[in-house]
């Protein structure tokens, strides 16, 4: 693992304090960037507070790679300008679209994954890497919909993403989960096929049954500790592929700060299993 | 490159087009009418569409509710969620940045029917988003008292105090809205408890300022005259000029306790002497 880092937690502005004053011991901080694109004020100030004693991951839901369009210049720029800022230990974003003519959808909407997809999104990682001046990774999203027409399954898109524009991967165990379960595929042959070496970070979070349809239809909910499959899928990983850096994600239904350095310590433990070494 | 006047967009564009038309028409309202992709009826169809659909609207709702709390607690939860749904189906973010999103909602209160009742809302508002634009603004050291009491008595009126890059400032003619939103705000932020809104409301005008001048949010009430002086300061007029409008909307203002109040709110970022008025012989 050449960045350092051990596992990491999601911040959010209930825990900015303990964030601060927990013992440094490999552990780093991520946000979503959208939050800190602000001209001051105590956000942006705690940002920088906690970057003062901790590493940190710049984690973008709104770039909207995978839109049949360039990047906002505007929302690329505030992205440079906080990367500047804070100087992340990463950078990443997701393989989906959500601005699309105008407009902003929160969530990370799904496409098709052809060959024109794959040039559009080829040629928009290449416009923030170099607005960035250095690599992001790409996540896998969570998919809850059978869409006709792929002409690559995920993987073999990912693989050719980041071959072809430079960029590394965030695999989501949880989000493979999630969608093995949603579109009927076993998650173990998807975690045994992706490629080790492409992978700068793994993101580790909760799910949750869909309401009306219950297990059915799970949901990448983010309001739930990491599921023991969850787990069991994670430790498959890292066996294969070596320590990476790894966040417990939580987003709603928020423990305290304690609770999820317990989850966090799991990880840890999993990343220092005897034998384990950097891939 | 994109050739200009492109007739039909692309494979992928004309997929992003139906989709965002599809996630657009609320459920059950029939699956007829999405426009030009006969492949998205498959996905709509399927129970994971209602997924996405339920995803964009609860962020747009989560993060109206968040911008404006006072709101939230004056009408009730479910109001305002049922409310939220119909104005980010009018107004979707138009960024991701959902801190900032909402920016018309008191416009949008204003005109809608359901709200005719609550002739207070469209202005309670209005300091809700008083409060997030001051919250976000860039930092800057405000003007300290110190600094104005060192200047030449000669240079005084012709000293211009610039607001402070956060400061929002309103003055209400009629409804006493800086009380109202100050209780339902606290309220909303575990600072007071909830009770009747109306209790002790003397229904006069009101003012106030809402500004940062460090890290914390804070407002202070203001009177007619302090507004009118700020409004003169924001428009770079001098402390001559700012003080001759606050006599003019109220002849009895005392405006060295006028001056005193602002600055001790922290409501100036800058302090400036105008080169062009007042200028003293050679």
């Amino acid at each position: 693992m050449t960045t350092g880092l051990s596992a990491g937690l999601g911040l959010k502005p209930r825990h900015y304090e303990e964030a601060f004053a927990a013992p440094a011991d490999g552990l780093w901080f991520e946000v979503h960037p959208e939050n800190y694109m602000v001209d001051g004020g105590p956000r942006l100030a705690w940002l920088e507070t906690i970057r003062s004693r901790h590493p940190l991951s710049l984690h973008g839901v709104g770039m909207s790679l995978a839109a049949a369009a360039e990047p906002d210049p505007d929302h690329l720029r505030r992205l440079a300008g906080l990367v500047d800022r804070v100087l992340p230990a990463l950078v990443s974003e997701h393989l989906a679209w959500s601005s699309w003519r105008g407009a902003y959808r929160p969530d990370l909407l799904p496409f098709p994954r052809t060959r024109e997809a794959l040039q559009r999104v080829v040629d928009n990682v290449d416009r923030v890497q170099r607005a960035l001046r250095r690599q992001i990774a790409i996540e896998n999203p969570s998919h809850y919909l059978r869409i006709d027409g792929h002409e690559f399954d995920e993987i073999a898109f990912l693989t050719e993403l980041a071959r072809r524009s430079g960029c590394r991967l965030l695999l989501d165990v949880n989000n493979v989960f999630v969608s093995a379960r949603n579109l009927g595929f076993a998650p173990e042959a998807y975690i045994d096929a992706f490629p080790a070496h492409l992978i700068a970070e793994v993101h580790l979070a909760g799910h949750s049954p869909d309401p009306a349809l219950g297990k059915a239809l799970l949901i990448d909910s983010h309001d739930a500790p990491v599921a023991p499959a969850v787990w069991s899928l994670y430790e498959r990983l890292i066996a294969r592929a070596g320590p990476r850096p790894t966040l417990i994600e939580r987003d709603d239904n928020l423990p305290s700060f304690a609770a999820l350095q317990l989850e966090r310590r799991r990880a840890v433990a999993v990343l220092r299993a005897p034998g384990r070494e950097a891939a | 490159m994109t050739p200009t006047g492109t007739p039909s967009p692309s494979p992928l564009a004309a997929f992003q087009d139906a989709f965002a038309a599809a996630l657009a028409v609320p459920e059950g309202a029939g699956g007829g009418g999405l426009p030009g992709h006969p492949d998205l009826a498959g996905l709509v169809a399927q129970p994971g569409f209602a997924v996405y659909r339920n995803t964009v609207m609860k962020g747009c709702v989560d993060a109206l509710q968040a911008n404006y709390p006072s709101i939230a607690g004056l009408v009730g939860e479910a109001w305002f969620r049922a409310a939220a749904v119909v104005h980010a189906r009018a107004h979707p973010p138009l960024r991701p940045t959902l801190l900032d999103y909402g920016a018309g909602f008191a416009e949008f209160l204003a005109a809608f029917e359901p709200a005719r009742e609550l002739p207070y809302l469209p202005d309670v508002a209005r300091l809700d988003r008083c409060w997030t634009e001051a919250h976000v603004a860039r930092d800057e050291v405000p003007v300290a008292a110190a600094m104005l009491a060192r200047l030449e008595p000669a240079d005084l009126a012709r000293t211009v105090l610039r607001p402070h890059a956060s400061a929002r400032w309103a003055w209400f003619d009629d409804q006493p809205i800086r009380s109202i939103w100050q209780r339902s705000r606290e309220v909303a932020q575990g600072e007071a408890v909830a009770g009747d809104v109306n209790a002790d409301l003397r229904w006069c005008g009101e003012g106030v300022l809402i500004v940062r001048p460090e890290a914390a949010v804070r407002w202070v009430p203001l009177q007619r005259a302090d507004c009118a002086f700020l409004d003169v300061c924001a428009a770079g007029g001098t402390l001559a000029a700012a003080a001759g409008a606050a006599l003019a909307v109220d002849a009895q203002a005392d405006l060295s306790a006028l001056i005193a109040r602002l600055l001790d709110a922290g409501a100036f970022g800058q302090l400036e002497l105008s080169t062009d008025q007042f200028q003293e012989p050679p």
